[in-house]
């Protein structure tokens, strides 16, 4: 009997581990390994041609410290997520009740939402290039047919760059998030807001006390993945600003591709990319324990 | 239930859904004017303006986008395969089959939704390198086969599966990839299709890699090409350039707008499990 079962068992084993075998020599290939060495080679210097990597120590996390880059870079990044994550989840939000509302032409609604998210972001930037170009904009004519203003060049002055790359990110991302809240909307029993419709709730109340507080699972899920993009999505840098000007609109993971893939210096790159992964796991362990608390699950 | 009384509220929402929806779709509104326009009606709206197909032409004419199309499709078609391929089996294993070290690796599984190959883009660089794989479309695919999220998925789902249909197909005596073949699969179709539509835009559209490890007219996908295109400073018509922005995600957007109420469905079921 137990002989018979441990055999069972065993082959349960083999089994198991062979199905799981292509899928982990892929996973492990392409991101643990890659993941351990890039902590490995941050200690290193860049091999050039025939000089091999050189242990360096702590040198390449010196020069982190004293590049004003970085730091500007870093500055920039948070700058990104603040501004963008908030306000695509809140539109995502408000979309989502729309959409899920008897509202005429909802199918119009839905789809007006929800079309930049298929579209690739490189396409997204080529078309709002466009609306950004002084003068001859579609902004810039509107703001000067409106309000008289003369041109500005959105793209082009440090102060504005960013911000002009974090508005075509919330116009792609938040009929993404939509979907989400939408799914979400649509498993809350209707018996719950009839009832509070009843007693006489407005919807004011009725999103707040019992809509909002039934989807927190979804806004912990749409928030991780919002950090997981910001750090992320940089497609639109290079067509939008290339980073510029003067590093004004340069993310984290652009500055890497830079360091690494124009200025080849693969060393460095591996130390910035140490923070990048340092960045999101502790974003990752922060949002779970801030959410874990206020989230409540059916 | 039926027809609730006109009400100030409603209508106030009914405009402010409807004017942002508006401001939703007008880039992509005016990116179909400037294309299917002449250069000269970029920015002046008459109703008049002639119609014209130039500036697909002209696009068409001025880079290999037909090669283009071609790399993506390659490109497309090998991941959603391979992913298939390795999640299922993957799956199939963390969902029915008690073996050491299940929850240990299913946690690295995990992490990759965490810590992605888009991020470790110079490591593994120096990996295809290594590999002599740089400049080819399946360099591009690689690190995207063994999908973290794909896994996930399929697994969710192949629970849901319930087990005296596999002890029924065992007695029959059906093999153990047999049974996968046999049961889990077809029960799986919706999830499938989910994670096909949401695997297929994902990468129809990514840049960043395949810019990368690419550096030819024979391995480019799309987006790299269409960046290439439109980076060349030679005064190219901005018409010009819409037109091959939208000709790059037409077949997205075609299928898009016809499967609509699918694709939703899809990214709803891929997001929620």
């Amino acid at each position: 009997m137990t002989s018979h079962r441990s055999v069972r068992f065993r082959r349960d084993w083999i089994h198991g581990w062979l199905l799981l075998l292509p899928a982990m020599v892929f996973l492990f290939a392409f991101t643990h390994i890659p993941a351990i060495t890039t902590i490995i080679n941050s200690f290193y210097s860049t091999p050039r041609g025939r000089r091999e990597a050189k242990f360096l120590g702590l040198t390449n996390y010196e020069r982190l410290l004293d590049d004003a880059v970085f730091w500007k870079v870093l500055g920039n990044n948070l700058w990104f997520a603040l501004g963008t994550i908030p306000v695509s989840v809140a539109l995502a939000i408000v979309m989502a009740l729309w959409v899920n509302d008897k509202m005429a032409g909802r199918g119009f609604l839905r789809m007006a939402f929800f079309t930049p998210t298929v579209l690739p972001l490189i396409a997204v930037a080529n078309i709002w290039l466009f609306f950004y170009t002084p003068g001859f904009g579609l902004i810039d004519q509107l703001t000067s047919a409106l309000f008289g203003w003369s041109s500005v060049n959105w793209l082009g002055d440090p102060a504005t760059a960013l911000n002009a790359v974090i508005v075509v990110t919330v116009w792609k991302e938040a009929g993404f998030f939509m979907i989400f809240y939408l799914a979400a909307l649509q498993a809350i029993p209707v018996t719950l807001t009839e009832a509070a419709r009843i007693e006489g709730a407005s919807r004011w109340t009725i999103f707040w006390r019992i809509t909002f507080p039934l989807m927190m699972p979804t806004t912990l899920f749409v928030s991780i993945n919002a950090v997981i993009n910001s750090f992320r999505l940089v497609d639109h840098i290079f067509i939008l600003t290339d980073g510029g000007p003067d590093n004004a609109s340069s993310l984290l993971l652009f500055y890497i591709y830079e360091t690494a893939f124009r200025f080849w210096e693969t060393g460095y790159g591996a130390t910035l990319t140490v923070v990048l992964l340092l960045l999101l796991s502790l974003m990752a362990i922060g949002q779970f324990f801030l959410f874990d608390r206020r989230v409540h699950y059916k | 239930m039926t027809g609730r009384p006109f009400s100030l509220d409603q209508t106030l929402n009914t405009l402010a859904a409807w004017l942002l929806a508006l401001l939703w779709i007008l880039p992509l509104v005016y990116a179909v004017w400037t294309a299917i326009h002449p250069g000269a009606y970029e920015a002046r709206f008459v109703l008049t303006a002639p119609l014209t197909a130039d500036n697909f032409i002209a696009a068409w004419n001025a880079a290999p986008f037909a090669r283009y199309f071609l790399n993506t499709f390659l490109l497309v078609t090998l991941i959603l395969a391979g992913q298939f391929l390795l999640c299922t089996l993957a799956a199939y294993a963390f969902a029915r089959f008690r073996f050491p070290g299940r929850s240990i690796l299913f946690t690295l599984v995990l992490l990759q939704l965490l810590v992605m190959p888009d991020i470790l883009i110079v490591e593994n660089y120096k990996t295809m390198r290594l590999l002599d794989l740089v400049d080819t479309i399946p360099a591009i695919a690689l690190p995207y086969i063994a999908s973290g999220f794909g896994i996930f998925l399929l697994r969710q789902t192949f629970l849901t599966i319930p087990r005296e249909l596999d002890e029924a197909a065992r007695i029959e005596g059906a093999s153990i990839l047999g049974i996968l073949w046999r049961v889990y699969i077809p029960l799986a179709k919706p999830t499938y299709l989910a994670y096909g539509l949401v695997s297929v835009s994902h990468h129809w559209n990514n840049f960043l890699w395949p810019l990368i490890v690419t550096n030819s007219e024979e391995t480019r996908p799309v987006t790299v090409g269409l960046s290439i295109f439109s980076a060349i400073d030679s005064g190219i018509e901005w018409s010009v350039i819409n037109a091959a922005t939208l000709m790059t995600t037409a077949p997205l957007l075609i299928a898009f707008l016809l499967f609509q109420r699918q694709f939703v469905q899809s990214f709803m079921r891929a997001g929620i499990k």
